[in-house]
């Protein structure tokens, strides 16, 4: 195993670097789209959260 | 060889009417089963023993008894060969027989579909202000826990002993990647503000007959759904429903693979923890993934460190024995998984649902200056799992790209109507759309019908790998009726 392990941390490591400059713009991107996401989100949540929470009681199942 | 890994699923959905406090969660799965649009016919649904069949093809007939009729009120034989019924009180969906885990993941899905369209047409029942909602998830984070149960056909001759001392450490290990995540703790567990799994805290036994309290990590349920001479169904009680199409592959796909390497001697001896209980939850409270596990033989390995010797041995296994491509993709994915939850677990944001829900709730943590104790993260979490594509958050994630797929709405939507072609289901299927007035009912390895006669026609069908469509397709595009398939399997 640990031989293996070394041969898969190898090519993490060399896989690293080039992936570094991309995922900085990939990020920035990205922070924008999960800001969309968490409207449209809000959208469809219903108002009161702890209603919803202790409402949502579950008996008899296995 | 070991036997084929014919595998299904069996998922209890989470179910409330909202503005409704006091309404009844038996009568409100009943009526989402009877209201599901599609094709199904509402049976009985015999628990009686069976009986070897007689045809050569696997198939025979006799006379039947009494099945239990109250059944029928909330019991449903799909055309895809699923069965749709209410346990307990929770409606559920078991998917019918698949071929691979592909297929499986396929006709799980097919589930959430089934659920949903139900659900919607039973909303339109329902007075003004009341809202029926369906959750494929485990927990309601109060303490009470409904199964995502997963079957696996292993033969007869394994002893039971071995499948305990091998398969203990497998799920409690598996965890890392069959998670759905969970804001806190339930069970008496340490308090954490989120966990991998929905189900971990809920384990209290290594190895018990049990489903509904005491919850053991390997199920001894013996109910073998076909001929008790040649075949076991292995009960997997400890894993999550999941959303995310990759993650129910990966959970089956490397689960078939593990029962078929064990049952060809392919495992060296098995991997032993000191105390299974506790790692369950401790595997599932560790989000760094770094938690070391005391092993029975002395010294401790990660989770990630035991999966990684499996992923080895597996690997090697699959490469010698077995040809057909889904198993490489199979092992390719584990590999990738596992390789990424010891990098770097976010990036499987668009794979795993626990770290999907994870995202999303600390996206909301940072905007919003949230304390994990705060009830929009449960709120969060719940809606994650909602049936309804207008309002599921794993759906609002699909629908922007934000997770990976295996499969097309089309190729859905065709499952829902259709059956596996390699399995019983689909004799069960094709008998749904072709003979429904006839079929009265049913069960795993059987149908019952009536074609007019005095007594009721059954036909076994105790072999999982007969019925499927090379060996009765001809034959049901031939018969016009049930008595004539009758007929034609021999009288």
């Amino acid at each position: 195993m640990a031989e293996q392990e070394r041969a898969r941390r190898k090519t993490r490591e060399g896989r690293e670097g080039a992936e570094e400059i991309e995922e900085t713009t990939v990020a920035e991107a990205d922070t924008e789209a999960v800001d969309e996401l968490l409207d449209e989100i809000d959208a469809v949540l219903e108002e009161n959260a702890e209603e919803f929470v202790r409402n949502y009681v579950q008996k008899g199942g296995q | 060889m070991a036997l084929r890994k014919v595998l299904g699923t069996e998922t209890e959905y989470g179910v409330i009417i909202r503005g409704q406090p006091d309404f009844n969660p038996a009568l409100a799965s009943a009526l989402v089963i009877n209201s599901y649009p599609g094709d199904r016919v509402r049976v009985q649904w015999s628990y009686e023993e069976e009986s070897p069949g007689r045809d050569a093809r696997g198939f025979g007939h006799e006379g039947f008894g009494v099945a239990d009729p109250e059944s029928a009120l909330v019991n449903a034989v799909l055309g895809n060969g699923a069965r749709l019924y209410v346990d307990h009180a929770h409606p559920e969906y078991s998917s019918p027989e698949c071929w691979d885990p592909l297929e499986g993941a396929l006709y799980d899905k097919v589930g959430e579909l089934v659920m949903a369209r139900a659900a919607n047409r039973a909303q339109a029942t329902l007075p003004e202000g009341r809202r029926l909602r369906l959750y494929k998830n485990n927990s309601d984070g109060k303490g009470n826990s409904y199964g995502a149960h997963e079957n696996y056909l292993l033969s007869r001759e394994t002893p039971f002993g071995q499948v305990i001392r091998f398969l203990t450490t497998f799920l409690v290990t598996r965890q890392v990647f069959t998670g759905a995540g969970k804001v806190g703790s339930e069970n008496g567990r340490p308090p954490v503000p989120y966990q991998i799994t929905q189900r971990a805290d809920f384990f209290e036994e290594v190895v018990g007959l049990e489903t509904t309290l005491k919850r053991p990590i390997v199920n001894t349920r013996d109910e073998p759904h076909g001929d008790p001479g040649k075949y076991r169904r292995l009960h997997v009680i400890i894993g999550d429903a999941n959303l995310s199409e990759v993650q129910t592959f990966l959970k089956l796909g490397v689960t078939a693979l593990f029962l078929s390497a064990m049952e060809d001697g392919a495992l060296p001896d098995p991997i032993e923890l000191a105390d299974p209980v506790k790692a369950c939850w401790q595997v599932s409270h560790d989000l760094e993934l770094r938690q070391p596990l005391d092993l029975a033989e002395g010294g401790t390995a990660t989770a990630l460190d035991i999966q990684g010797r499996y992923l080895e041995w597996l690997a090697k296994y699959a490469e010698r024995e077995l040809d057909e491509p889904v198993w490489d993709r199979v092992i390719d994915e584990w590999e990738k998984t596992l390789e990424l939850l010891e990098t770097d677990p976010s990036r499987l944001a668009d794979t795993l649902d626990w770290v999907a829900k994870r995202r999303l709730l600390e996206a909301y943590v940072a905007r919003d200056g949230l304390a994990w104790d705060d009830p929009k993260l449960r709120q969060l979490d719940l809606q994650y799992h909602d049936v309804d594509p207008a309002s599921g958050l794993y759906h609002r994630l699909v629908a922007r790209g934000r997770m990976r797929r295996l499969f097309t709405d089309q190729e859905i939507a065709r499952a829902e109507l259709q059956p596996p072609e390699k399995t019983r289901a689909y004799f069960r299927g094709r008998c749904v759309s072709q003979f429904r007035e006839a079929l009265v009912a049913a069960n795993w390895d059987s149908l019952v019908f009536d074609i007019g006669e005095p007594h009721l026609k059954r036909i076994p069908m105790m072999e999982p790998l007969r019925g499927d469509r090379a060996r009765v397709g001809p034959l049901l595009d031939r018969v016009a009726d049930a008595a004539e398939l009758i007929e034609a399997l021999g009288g």
